[in-house]
């Protein structure tokens, strides 16, 4: 095998999807043979058994709705907040002399340390869920764009003023345009880190969502349930990164290697 | 009849991390009339680059002004088109977008500018290219369309800092007939960096040679040789000659830079 060299579609597929079917079928043999207590670990077909009564008996569905708006909430508060934020910080050198320091500072507060005050501040409702995601996101997403618009390649920038660009005009159509693509990358990845966010807000002071059953689910042993909830997670992570990256894909197609 | 006054112009570099400042051009003096066009010549580190990007106004001259058409050269304006050494087009722009740029930034009308577009898709052989991605295009396709994007804005004067410098010698020998096709044409006043000495003397109604680091202008050639040009004068005689001259010129200079490493 070379170094670098792509795979086919195919084959690509078939590795992704065989490496799924290698760990149920290691997690099958290791439940149902017996090397692990039941009560501990659910074998895979409890584990759809107990999932398969969340949904029709408990109403999981929407718990899922509802943990899935509150990530979608919380990030499209953040993106609309850190966007334009970090594209300013990146353009403006004052700007970014006057907030980098404190946007650094506050990326290392820790989202789940704030839940206790935002649930004194907002209370245990669903403002108080977006904040958490709030929080955990905004500052991670305005620091990476901040960057990325900071290395906008120059020769693109002293091309476009020799072709009569304004100020804002460098902005508008050359700042944006080029790290729009980095943007939606960036946006993808926190995505990801959102789902985390989301969930430890739902484990403290909520009575919805897939975390509130995956804590519900702990103190009744049923970890078919909480495996049920936690592949429900990767799944929807899944799906939306997949749809992200075919958009990114779509909408720039000019920066494909 | 001057277009471009440089007046007295130089460059000193302040040093990075306490170290020397760097002088990279010492102070220069150049004339260039309306329709010339002037190749200017010199061994890597001489400044050339540095003297386009001051009459550019991408950067301040450490002494001295840039005037053209009487008016002193403050900023970078579509008043003076420039080709850079790199591949400078705008990735997330078609062939046909990139070269609308400028005229986008003016405020031409939708049609009208269409119409420009293909005419200097035309002029630079692009036709067919014009709704690539620059990522699609060969080098040499990328220089056309860099040139074509910097004339479409009609600037008073066009600005070239080694265009073909990337490009093997088959391609950049058929773009140089393609930029000197296109100057006979349409008469515009070009200064045109390159250290190719054969380039220089084929394209050039005047080459200027500079000498080695701290630059300034040594010697000032003019070329007489006739119009329409095509690539077989290089063998003529009057071509030869001038060519074993700035090579001698070059020699000189390039040994001095040798010696100063
Ligand atoms: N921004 C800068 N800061 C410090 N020194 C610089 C800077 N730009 C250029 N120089 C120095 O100025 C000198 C002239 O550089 P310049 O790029 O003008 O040379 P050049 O003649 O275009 O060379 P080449 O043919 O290799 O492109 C070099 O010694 C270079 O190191
Ligand atoms: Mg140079």
């Amino acid at each position: 095998m070379r170094p670098l060299e792509p795979v086919s579609p195919a084959l690509r597929a078939v590795l992704g999807i065989g490496f799924f079917v290698i760990f149920v079928a290691f997690w099958a043999w290791m439940t149902l043979g017996g090397y692990v207590n039941r009560v501990f670990l659910a074998d895979p077909f409890s584990m759809l058994r107990d999932g398969w009564r969340l949904l029709v008996e408990d109403n999981f569905a929407l718990d899922i709705l509802i943990t899935v708006w509150r990530v979608v909430g919380g990030f499209v508060l953040a993106s609309v907040v850190a966007v334009p934020l970090g594209i300013l910080m990146g353009a403006w050198k004052p700007f970014e002399a006057l907030l980098e320091p404190f946007v650094s500072f506050a990326r290392y507060l820790p989202a789940s340390a704030f839940i206790p005050l935002l649930i004194l501040w907002a209370g245990v409702g669903e403002i108080e869920k977006l904040l958490v995601i709030f929080v955990g996101s905004v500052f991670q997403l305005i620091l990476i764009i901040a960057v990325s618009v900071g290395n906008t390649r120059r020769d693109l920038v002293e091309a476009a003023y020799t072709l009569g660009s304004s100020n804002r005009g460098i902005v508008r159509r050359v700042i944006v345009p080029a790290n729009a693509p980095a943007i939606a990358e960036t946006l993808r990845l926190v995505l990801g880190w959102a789902w985390t966010y989301v969930i430890v807000a739902e484990l403290i002071g909520a009575s919805s969502g897939i975390g509130y059953m995956i804590i519900n689910s702990q103190s009744r042993l049923a970890t078919g349930q909480i495996i049920f909830g936690i592949i429900i997670i990767g799944l929807i992570g899944l799906i939306s990164d997949t749809a992200f990256k075919a958009l990114n894909r779509w909408l720039f197609p000019w920066s494909l290697a | 009849m001057t277009k471009l006054a440089i007046d007295n112009v130089s460059r000193t570099f302040p040093g990075t991390h306490g170290g020397q400042p760097v002088k990279a051009l010492q102070p220069t003096n150049l004339a260039v009339n309306a329709n010339d066009f002037i190749t200017i010549l010199g061994p890597s580190g001489c400044g050339k680059s540095t003297l386009l990007r001051i009459v550019a106004g991408l950067d301040t001259p450490s002494t001295g002004r840039v005037l053209l058409d009487g008016r002193e050269v403050t900023r970078p304006g579509p008043d003076r088109g420039m080709v850079f050494q790199s591949y400078t087009l705008f990735p997330w722009l078609t062939v046909a977008d990139n070269i609308a740029f400028g005229l986008r930034e003016k405020g031409t009308p939708e049609k009208e500018r269409r119409d420009i577009v293909a005419s200097y898709v035309d002029l630079v052989g692009l036709k067919g290219f014009e709704n690539h991605w620059p990522k699609q295009l060969s080098g040499g396709m990328q220089q056309r369309t860099a040139i074509a994007r910097a004339l479409a804005n009609d600037p008073e004067i066009l600005l070239l800092d080694e265009p073909f410098g990337a490009l093997d010698n088959q391609t950049r020998g058929l773009m140089q007939e393609l930029l000197l096709g296109i100057w006979e044409k349409r008469k515009k006043t070009v200064l045109f960096v390159t250290h190719d000495i054969e380039e220089a003397i084929f394209m050039a109604s005047r080459v200027i040679v500079m000498s080695a680091r701290p630059g300034r202008i040594k010697s000032n050639v003019v070329v007489d040789l006739p119009h329409p040009r095509l690539y077989t004068i290089k063998t003529s005689a009057e071509f030869s000659a001038l060519k074993a001259r700035l090579t001698e010129e070059i020699r000189v200079e390039a040994m001095r830079t040798a010696e100063a490493h």
